[in-house]
C-alpha cells in the first residue's frame, strides 16, 4: 500500500503518477540524500537512522562491493581496495592525478585517452565507476525511502568544479540508473535551504568549512537568478587540521615523543577531535588520554585554551574570503547574508570569527552537513514540476581569464576570470607586418602575461588576409563561451568577410589545485610579469622599427640622406639593437625613442618624395 | 459525517503546516482516475471554498469538499512508516476494493 504525502493546492498527482525527487550531496568524505515530503525537505536515512554515507567503496576480489560505513571499517585492513576521496581525481587527466596522488596509497593506472584508473583487486576502477557506487547506495535508500522510482535528481558539485569534473559527475549518476535534473553549486544549494531566493535580490557568502576542505562562494541573486559572483578556498585546510593542532597539543602537554607511532597518533587526533566537539557544548572539557607506555595523562582543556590553538587556523580561510570579495569587486558590508556549511562550523569559534569578520550573523539553523542536500533536494521538488510558481535559473562562471597570444608571447585577455556565462567579448587585431596574409589564433587562459606561463588551449589560423600594410587589416576575434562552458572562438577579416573559428573546453582535465596555483602564481609573479610584459611590448616594437628603418635605408637611403645623416640613423640602430640584447625595458624604449627621434627627418623626406613621385605629371583639378 | 486523524498524522500534519508557513489547513478529498476509479487527494489549504466542510481533529483543521465528504465519511487518516518509507494511508470504511498499490479505490 503506497503511502500518500502531502501535496500543494491542486498540485496532487494521478495515482502512480507521483513526482519523486531528491538532492543528492556526493560528497569527498561523506554522501547524503534529501528529499521533500509533504512539503518539508528532510535527509533520508538508512535502516540503522545514520545519515551520512561515508564516500568509501571497498571491491572485493569476486567483483561484489561495499560502500560507506562498511567499507570504511575495512579500509585499515584493506587499504588498497579501499577507495576513498576519490570525488578530487573525478574528471582529472592523469597528469592531474599525479599532482594529487602522492599522499594516497593507492595504484594509479594510465588507460587509453588519458584517463586514470584505480588498481584494485577487482579490477581497474575509474574514479566515476566509485561515485557511481555511492549513488547506487543512495539511489536505493531512496527508492526505500521513497516508495518508488525518483523522477530526477538534482547533484551538487563544488562551484570551481569545470566541466569535465561536472561531466564525469554526471556519468556516474547515468551509471548508478539516475536521472540527472541538473547539477547545482554547492553553495547555490546551501543558499536555497535557508530560503534565501525567495529574496529579491541581495549578495551572499557562502563559507564552507568541512572536515579536509575549505571553500568560499560568493552568490549575486537578483529577480530570482543566483549568480556566482567568485569563488576560493583552499583544498588542503579544514577540521582535520584543527585536530592535528589539538593533536600537537596534547603531546606537548602529556610529553609524548614526536616520534609517536602510527596507533598512537591515531589515537590522538580522535582524542583531539573528541574534545574539539566536546568544547562546542561546553566551556570547559576534562579528559584522559592513554599514553604509549599504557598509561594515562589526565588534563583538561577550556574553550579559551581552544581558541588559542585554532584561532590562526580560522584566521587562514581569512584570506581566500577576502580575496573572493576582491574578485567580485565588493566591500564586505555588501555581503548581506552568511551561510555556513560544513561540520567545521559547529565549532562556536568559527561561527564568531567568521561573523565578526563579515560583520553578519551567520546563517546556523540547519545541519551544516545537511544543509546542501536539503537544498538540492528542494531545487529538485520544483524541477520535477511539484511546485510551479517557483523557477530558479542559477548561473555560472569561468574560473581562469581566457585570451590569446600576441606578439611577442604575450597573452592578452579577451574574457577575464569570474565573468559570468553564458559571454561574448570580441576585440579587434591587426597585421604586425606588410603584406601579412595569414594570422595564427593561438587561445590561452591564465592569468600570467606571457603565454609561456599561461595554459594553452587551442590554435588555428586564419588564412586569405588580402596584402596590405602593416596594421591595416581589421581582425575581429570574438569569444563566446555557452552556459555549458563551451568557448567558441571566431575570428573575422573586416575588408574580406573571411572568417575562421574553433571550439575549445577551455578546463579540460584542469583542477581545482591548479586553477588555485594559476592564480596564485599570478598575483606572486605580479611585478616580473609586469617587467617582462613591458620588455616584450618594447621588443615587439622595436623590432618593427629596425625592419621598417632597414627597408626604408635601403630603398631610399642613398638619395636622401647624407653620409654623416645616415651614419647617426644606422648608429642609433645599432644603439637599439645592442639595448635589446638586455633586458631593461626602459633603456630598450629610450632607445626605440632616440632612434624615432633621429629617423623623422628621413621619414619626412621620403613622405615628401613620394607625394612629388604620385603627383608628377598630374593636373591639379584631376586631383 | 466524521472524519477521524491519528495522533501521529495530526502530529505530521501540524508540522508540515508550521514547516509550509501559510495555509488554513489539510485538505482531503477525492478525484475520478486511477486503476480503481477514485484516487485520494491530500494537500495543504490555503483558501476555503464554498461547499467545503471543516471538522476540527486534535487540531487540525481538515477542509472536505461536499462532493468528496460522500466517499471519505467515516475516513481515518494515520501516518505510518513501512521500512524507510513514511506517508499518509486512508483507512476508508467506504472503500470496497483498493487496487494493489492503495492510491486509488472503489465504493
Amino acid at each position: 500500500m503506497a503511502l500518500l504525502q502531502i501535496s500543494e493546492p491542486n498540485q496532487s498527482p494521478a495515482p502512480h503518477q507521483q513526482r519523486l525527487s531528491a538532492g543528492i550531496d556526493l560528497g569527498t568524505t561523506n554522501s547524503l540524500v534529501a528529499t521533500v515530503r509533504s512539503g518539508l525537505a528532510e535527509t533520508l536515512p538508512d535502516a540503522q537512522g545514520r545519515h551520512l554515507l561515508p564516500s568509501v567503496v571497498h571491491y572485493r576480489e569476486d567483483g561484489s562491493v561495499s560502500v560507506g560505513y562498511r567499507a570504511k571499517s575495512g579500509a585499515q585492513g584493506d587499504p588498497l581496495n579501499t577507495l576513498s576521496s576519490t570525488k578530487r581525481f573525478l574528471g582529472r587527466g592523469v597528469a592531474d592525478v599525479k599532482t594529487l596522488g602522492t599522499q594516497l596509497p593507492y595504484h594509479f593506472v594510465d588507460i587509453h585517452n588519458g584517463m586514470p584508473k584505480l588498481r584494485t583487486i577487482a579490477g581497474d576502477i575509474s574514479p566515476v565507476e566509485v561515485s557511481s557506487e555511492i549513488l547506487k547506495s543512495l539511489a536505493q535508500r531512496l527508492r526505500d525511502s521513497l516508495g518508488g522510482e525518483p523522477e530526477g535528481v538534482v547533484i551538487t558539485v563544488p562551484a570551481y568544479f569545470d566541466d569535465a569534473q561536472r561531466q564525469a559527475t554526471k556519468d556516474a549518476a547515468r551509471l548508478a540508473g539516475l536521472k540527472v535534473l541538473r547539477l547545482l553549486n554547492e553553495p547555490t544549494a546551501a543558499a536555497v535551504a535557508y530560503g534565501l531566493d525567495q529574496r529579491t535580490e541581495g549578495v551572499i557568502a557562502v563559507y564552507d568549512l568541512g572536515g579536509g576542505t575549505f571553500d568560499f562562494s560568493i552568490l549575486r541573486l537578483n529577480k530570482g537568478v543566483f549568480e556566482v559572483l567568485a569563488t576560493s578556498g583552499d583544498s588542503a585546510l579544514g577540521g582535520d587540521d584543527m585536530d592535528r593542532l589539538i593533536a600537537t597539543w596534547l603531546m606537548q602537554q602529556a610529553a609524548i615523543a614526536d616520534d609517536a607511532d602510527h596507533h598512537q597518533m591515531r589515537r590522538l587526533l580522535d582524542d583531539a577531535c573528541r574534545i574539539k566537539e566536546a568544547l562546542t557544548d561546553s566551556e570547559t572539557f576534562a579528559f584522559s588520554i592513554e599514553k604509549e607506555n599504557g598509561q594515562f595523562w589526565e588534563g583538561a582543556m577550556d574553550r579559551a585554551q581552544l581558541q588559542q590553538i585554532i584561532d590562526p587556523l580560522i584566521r587562514k580561510t581569512l584570506i581566500p574570503c577576502r580575496r573572493a570579495l576582491s574578485d567580485a569587486g565588493l566591500d564586505i558590508s555588501e555581503v548581506e547574508e552568511l551561510v555556513m556549511v560544513g561540520g567545521s562550523t559547529r565549532t562556536p569559534r568559527v561561527r564568531e570569527l567568521v561573523g565578526e569578520f563579515f560583520q553578519r550573523q551567520p546563517h546556523i539553523d540547519i545541519d551544516p552537513d545537511r544543509v546542501v542536500a536539503i537544498g538540492a533536494a528542494m531545487q529538485a521538488d520544483v524541477l520535477v514540476g511539484n511546485k510551479q510558481d517557483n523557477q530558479m535559473l542559477l548561473l555560472d562562471v569561468i574560473p581562469l581569464s581566457l585570451g590569446l597570444e600576441m606578439m611577442g608571447g604575450l597573452a592578452e585577455k579577451i574574457i577575464p576570470r569570474n565573468t559570468t556565462i553564458p559571454a561574448a567579448r570580441a576585440q579587434e587585431f591587426t597585421t604586425y607586418k606588410d603584406g601579412q596574409t595569414a594570422m595564427v589564433i593561438h587561445v590561452v587562459q591564465g592569468e600570467r602575461e606571457l603565454v609561456s606561463d599561461c595554459r594553452s588551449l587551442s590554435r588555428f589560423e586564419l588564412r586569405g588576409i588580402p596584402p596590405m600594410a602593416a596594421g591595416a587589416a581589421r581582425v575581429r576575434v570574438t569569444f563566446q563561451v555557452d552556459a555549458d562552458g563551451l568557448l567558441s572562438v571566431t575570428a573575422h577579416e573586416a575588408t574580406t568577410g573571411i572568417e575562421s573559428s574553433i571550439q575549445v573546453k577551455p578546463s579540460y582535465g584542469l583542477g581545482e589545485e591548479e586553477v588555485a596555483r594559476m592564480i596564485t602564481d599570478s598575483m606572486a609573479h605580479a611585478r616580473e610579469d609586469m617587467d617582462a610584459r613591458n620588455l616584450r611590448e618594447q621588443t615587439v616594437e622595436a623590432n618593427r622599427v629596425l625592419e621598417a628603418l632597414q627597408a626604408a635605408l635601403a630603398m631610399d637611403g642613398e638619395q636622401l640622406l647624407s653620409v654623416g645623416e645616415r651614419a647617426t640613423i644606422e648608429a642609433s640602430m645599432q644603439r637599439l639593437r645592442d639595448r635589446l640584447k638586455g633586458d631593461d625595458w626602459t633603456a630598450v624604449k629610450a632607445a626605440v625613442s632616440a632612434l624615432n627621434h633621429n629617423s623623422t627627418e628621413f621619414a619626412a623626406r621620403r613622405m615628401n618624395a613620394s607625394i612629388q613621385i604620385a603627383l608628377a605629371g598630374q593636373q591639379i583639378d584631376k586631383l | 459525517m466524521a472524519i477521524s486523524v491519528t495522533d501521529s498524522a495530526a502530529e505530521r500534519v501540524a508540522k508540515f503546516l508550521a514547516n509550509r508557513g501559510k495555509g488554513i489547513g489539510l485538505r482531503l478529498g477525492v478525484k475520478t482516475s486511477g486503476c480503481s476509479g477514485m484516487a485520494y487527494v491530500i494537500e495543504f489549504a490555503d483558501e476555503l471554498g464554498e461547499d467545503d466542510s471543516v471538522f476540527e481533529v486534535k487540531g487540525v483543521k481538515v477542509i472536505i469538499d461536499a462532493k468528496s465528504l460522500v466517499y471519505l465519511d467515516g475516513t481515518e487518516l494515520d501516518f505510518t512508516r513501512e521500512g524507510l518509507n513514511e506517508g499518509f494511508k486512508f483507512n476508508n470504511p467506504n472503500a470496497k476494493d483498493a487496487c494493489g498499490c492503495g492510491e486509488s479505490f472503489n465504493v
